[in-house]
């Protein structure tokens, strides 16, 4: 009875996840393996239903990898490829720099404090990703708000708008909420007699960070770093705005293969790309997921 | 007993709150800034503002885009409570790939969602506008809304629907009398989380929206590869007062739900 209920629940949650995630994979893999031309919609082949079976035939004989030979053989998708896991990765490793000391301070505070100090990590992400990512223009260009304050104080400015170093702080700052929150989630739950017991049996409060809060925390640490690697790989705001034309991540190469080249079977094949190297890393979230709800 | 921060503790919260808030800050004083150059200022001036209101293609895409966030944002939070009632509830077949499917959408690359969604309308013939962006949303925003629901449903006690069915409801109504109203705060917060984000969106919007149907962050990504446009600054920060409003309103409110409840 009961199993029947929720079964009837999930029945229109399924068919919309059918519909609009699993069958617009499929179409990207398929137009993957078509071909560009100058038409409306811009590739061939067109599957023709009114020929039946043998339409159906010619459709299937007309799928070929010359897309992907295309891609492998040019040098510029390599480039992007590499720079995207390399720019997520050192992205990666900075946030946990950075968010794990803000995430242990936050669990240190009273109980009161400590959720309205949430609240205050979570609050910049309600608001514009676009917008934030447009301040930092407004900071790091050569006559903006960094460089004024650093002439004021009689230092050298630094001109880092449209390399990949703006790339990647763009990346902490979009992303510090999503590293900090699931290590907050797991440092709060830590039994605190554990460190007592350490320390009374003479541990320094360093050791006992190092040797019991820490490795405690690993799978939040976990948790966080994949919810950042995996959508930073594929970022396209980012780079676009504040990378310019010198970083290269494969996000940007779907945009321009798609908007500006109307070239729709390369941003497929580049998609398709992402997407197996991001396979893993996703099945490795969804683990960690099922066991933080279990 | 727990110890309470230490400097360094106390350190790291403030460098990192800074740092999250800095560019807000700068963001929200250059737009009452007269001077039309970021690095100067000109004084106080609302003429940003007015300027704004007076761009009749930047209401028309707020517009576009709160009627794109209220429609996906009710069907994510509808299609979010059954998922979460399937997943938390339900023994059936298949339910583990289900919920692979709701968590990949969360993680899944914006470009890779825009484009895929993109090519089963091309493919199913629905000319591109308003209602393919909404779809897409939904889409989007489906799985945070079921996660927050999900978390909720989780600790809520069946048996008081179950004594709700033993006394004569049938099981749907129990459901919409006795844990509907328990679990409507999640509900609420769903809704709210999937419509920011739908506001938010910029990437699964360019690909799937049309002619006719520019919503607000398309319009102001086009404008910012233009150039510094204070009218920018404006828009930002009448959407930064509107979010932070809801947000420590609908915090204050669950604080007294939160109080009351303990009391009684």
């Amino acid at each position: 009875m009961k199993r029947r209920g929720s079964v009837l629940a999930a029945i229109l949650p399924l068919l919309w996840l059918a519909v609009f995630f699993v069958l617009p994979f499929m179409l990207v893999a398929k137009l993957s393996l078509s071909d560009t031309a100058l038409a409306v919609p811009p590739y061939v082949p067109q599957m023709d239903w009114d020929q039946g079976l043998k339409g159906m035939q010619a459709f299937i004989a007309a799928l070929d990898s010359e897309t992907y030979v295309r891609l492998a053989k040019d040098r510029l998708y390599l480039d992007a490829y590499l720079s995207s896991l390399r720019l997520a990765g050192i992205g990666t490793g900075l946030l946990l720099l950075i968010g794990y000391p803000v995430a242990y301070g936050i669990s240190r505070c009273p109980p009161t404090l400590r959720l309205a100090l949430v609240m205050a990590v979570i609050l910049p992400f309600w608001t514009s990703f676009l917008i934030r990512i447009y301040a930092w223009i407004a900071i790091l260009k050569p006559a903006g708000v960094l460089n004024t304050a650093l002439h004021a104080l009689g230092l050298p400015g630094i001109d880092i708008l449209n390399t990949e170093a703006a790339v990647l702080l763009g990346l902490v700052y979009a992303y510090l909420p999503f590293m900090v929150l699931p290590l907050y989630a797991i440092l709060e739950r830590q039994d605190e007699r554990l460190i007592e017991a350490a320390q009374d049996l003479g541990s320094t409060p360093l050791s006992a960070f190092w040797r019991i809060t820490f490795p405690l925390s690993l799978p939040g640490a976990a948790a966080g770093a994949l919810l950042c690697f995996i959508p930073m790989a594929g970022e396209f705001v980012i780079p676009d705005l504040l990378g310019g034309s010198e970083t290269l991540m494969l996000g940007k190469v779907i945009w321009t293969e798609f908007f500006a080249n109307r070239d729709w079977p390369a941003a497929s094949a580049v998609a398709i790309v992402l997407l197996a190297t991001l396979v893993i890393p996703i099945l490795m979230f969804e683990r960690q997921q099922k066991k933080v709800l279990s | 007993m727990r110890e309470g921060p230490s400097a360094f503790n106390i350190a790291s919260i403030v460098l990192g709150l800074a740092f999250l808030y800095a560019p807000i800050v700068i963001l929200v004083a250059y737009s009452f800034n007269a001077s039309r150059l970021v690095t100067v200022w000109g004084g106080f001036s609302m003429r940003w503002y007015v300027a704004l209101f007076q761009d009749a293609q930047m209401l028309d895409a707020v517009w576009v885009t709160l009627r794109v966030g209220v429609l996906s944002a009710t069907l994510a939070t509808i299609l979010g409570t059954l998922a979460a009632v399937a997943l938390v509830r339900g023994g059936f077949r298949g339910r583990t790939l289900f919920a692979g499917g709701l968590y990949a959408t969360l993680v899944m690359p914006e470009v890779i969602l825009g484009l895929s969604l993109l090519l089963l309308f091309v493919s199913a013939g629905l000319p591109r506008g308003f209602w393919t962006v909404t779809l897409s949303h939904t889409t989007l925003t489906l799985a945070y809304a079921t996660v927050v629901i999900q978390a909720r449903l989780r600790t809520f006690d069946r048996r008081l629907e179950e004594a709700a069915q033993d006394l004569g409801c049938s099981p749907w109504k129990a459901f919409a009398l006795v844990t509907l109203p328990v679990i409507a705060p999640a509900v609420a917060a769903a809704w709210m989380l999937a419509f920011t984000l739908s506001l938010d969106d910029l990437v699964i919007a360019s690909f799937t929206s049309g002619p006719g149907a520019t919503t607000l962050p398309m319009r102001l990504y086009s404008q910012v590869r233009l150039g510094v446009d204070p009218k920018i600054n404006a828009v930002s920060t009448i959407l930064i007062g509107l979010v932070a409003t809801g947000v420590v309103a609908a915090y204050l409110i669950q604080q007294r739900t939160a109080r009351r409840a303990a009391l009684g």
